[in-house]
């Protein structure tokens, strides 16, 4: 995690805050600050999007590509995430002082997406045994405002719905070498089925009590931390705990209660707005990073 | 559980909202805009200040931001940009380092300005050289990550800056919240440090570092130099206070809208007809610099 520099007193008086159920930004424990997100706007991407969760600012793209399928799951196509931690973002990130946590959080999306029940691979399959789509996820930190784990799952969230994968047919079977058309048209493809894929909610604890989307300073103050995948039906997909402090078993109980109702509201209204933009179709104006 | 606060926009509903503030919103007719490369007269009768060059046919802009004639001398004040210490300056600033007989103090220029062991009060307030003693005890009076007020004494020829706390008014800040902003919204003043009537003590660094805390009120004039901390709970009155003048600093500081105790009394008080989570939200954000900036121009 990237670290701010706080000093001890500053720390006391997040830390009463939080007892006291106030936080520095006048928040509730529970409370997350406005996000705003936008898709489909990269161009060569098949799908993508940009989420701003207070100063936190992440891209997403996805790129689909033909490639040939395992041999473990012949009907299944593959997702991949890359994390790229922007030295524009916080200098820390200069040279490989992103990587640990580019890589904690790729492997943190991967787990979460793991379960065929929260995202179905077989929607990627083309030709069983031979090829199939793979998904590389490109995700790109921008600005370090905090809670950066919630931040780049819904943003993945936000691309992957946004995702058309072109339609393609097989004409000819040509010596056991498959010949695969794609559709001339950009517009003629499929979307993915993303109703149950979950996103991250990160508690942290701070004294007593835990937080949800934490700003960087309440980041220094916290000893410990669980993150957790949930999705709109309310199943955890997975739990991570960060930082070096502990939890107390009724503590955790009750974060991870408080997390998946976290999770499951910010689902359905992320589902709902992703909806109502796709609704508005693909003339819809682009805002991009001027808005 | 109580229901959280969540919302969750898409990108250009705030667009479109904006569009409908700024068309009521006009600039000073005196107040000219420029980016980078832009042609600010071509009158050869004016002097060459910051943030402009000339080239054969007249002079340009160097930086986005607003042109200021003083005379014949014309600069532009970039909107958004490091600090670039003044002598006299009041600044807020972050330990980054203890060195021998110096504190590296960051303060949002960009080189790191230096504390010397000799321009803080010592503790009691005695006068006298500092010793072998005081240049060992130095990290238990400031460690790295404290915050402090300081003034600027000196700007060295690199343009990094020397402080002093030799005031009362001055040294380690306790408890509070501390906001980065443009060292260009902050205006500059007689006094930086305001009492605003809601139990709410406001320093305005010069620097773009705005701290804001709980008044004090056992004190008698100037301050305690930062020898005593107090570190009981504040008060739950206290922290909305704190909280409310927090976020209207982070409205004003959006849109805009210059820092000095008038428009944060008036963006207190437009505040507070919105429930404090409101305030997060950038549409009233907006309407609070808009009516702050509208009581302004009644005035």
């Amino acid at each position: 995690m990237a670290t701010v520099l706080v000093s001890e007193t500053e720390k006391l008086y997040v830390l009463h805050g939080v007892q006291e159920d106030l936080r520095v930004d006048g928040r509730a424990r529970m409370d997350v600050r406005p996000i705003v997100v936008e898709t489909d706007l990269v161009t060569h991407t098949s799908g993508s999007a940009h989420l701003r969760l207070a100063n936190s600012d992440i891209l997403v793209g996805v790129k689909a590509e033909l490639e040939a399928t395992t041999p473990a799951r012949p009907t299944e196509g593959r997702l991949e995430f890359f994390v790229d931690c922007s030295a524009n973002a916080t200098p820390d990130f200069e040279g490989r002082g992103g990587e640990n946590l580019a890589t904690e959080i790729s492997q943190a999306l991967a787990r979460a997406y793991q379960s065929a029940h929260v995202f179905d691979r077989r929607q990627l399959g083309v030709l069983a045994g031979q090829q199939c789509w793979v998904l590389y996820v490109d995700i790109l930190i921008l600005e370090c405002g905090g809670n950066l784990f919630d931040a780049v799952s819904m943003a993945v969230k936000a691309a992957l719905s946004s995702t058309r994968i072109p339609k393609i047919s097989v004409t000819a079977v040509d010596g056991g070498e498959p010949e695969l058309e794609l559709s001339d048209d950009p517009f003629d493809g499929a979307k993915l089925d993303l109703r149950s894929a979950p996103i991250l909610v990160t508690l942290l604890r701070i004294g007593n009590f835990c937080v949800v989307d934490p700003t960087p300073e309440e980041e220094a103050c916290a000893s410990a931390g669980v993150v957790m995948g949930v999705n709109v039906q309310g199943h955890v997909t997975m739990t991570k705990k960060v930082g070096s402090g502990s939890f107390h078993q009724r503590g955790l109980i009750e974060a991870l209660k408080n997390g998946t109702a976290i999770g499951v509201e910010l689902n359905r209204q992320l589902l709902n707005k992703l909806e109502e933009e796709d609704l508005q179709g693909y003339q819809r104006p682009k805002f991009g990073f001027l808005s | 559980m109580v229901m959280p606060v969540i919302q969750l926009e898409l990108a250009g509903v705030d667009a479109q909202e904006r569009d409908k503030f700024d068309g009521g919103h006009e600039m000073g007719s005196n107040q000219q805009l420029v980016s980078p490369g832009d042609l600010i007269t071509t009158d050869v009768g004016f002097m060459r200040g910051h943030g402009t060059y000339t080239k054969e046919d007249g002079l340009y802009a160097s930086l986005a931001g607003v042109v200021q004639r003083v005379n014949k001398l014309i600069s532009v004040t970039p909107l958004k940009t490091k600090y670039q210490g003044e002598i006299g300056d009041v600044v807020v600033g972050r330990i980054t380092e203890v060195q021998q007989k110096r504190w590296k103090v960051n303060t949002n220029s960009r080189l790191d300005s230096v504390l010397l062991l000799s321009s803080v009060n010592l503790p009691g307030g005695e006068l006298r050289r500092r010793s072998a003693e005081d240049e060992l005890s130095m990290r238990k009076y400031l460690q790295e990550g404290d915050l402090i007020s300081a003034e600027v004494q000196n700007v060295y020829h690199d343009g990094s800056l020397s402080l002093h706390t030799r005031s009362l008014k001055y040294g380690k800040l306790s408890q509070g919240t501390l906001i980065k902003v443009s060292p260009s919204l902050i205006k500059r003043r007689k006094t930086h440090f305001h009492k605003l009537p809601c139990g709410v003590s406001v320093i305005l660094g010069n620097n773009g570092f705005v701290w804001v805390s709980p008044t004090e009120h056992e004190e008698e004039g100037g301050g305690s130099g930062g020898f005593s901390q107090n570190l009981s709970q504040v008060p739950t009155t206290d922290r909305t206070g704190i909280a409310r003048v927090r976020n209207c600093i982070l409205a004003l500081a959006q849109n805009g809208v210059m820092l000095w105790d008038t428009t944060l009394a008036n963006a207190y008080d437009a505040c507070l007809k919105y429930p404090l989570t409101d305030l997060l939200k950038s549409d009233v954000m907006r309407e609070i610099a808009f009516v702050t900036r509208q009581n302004l121009e009644h005035q």
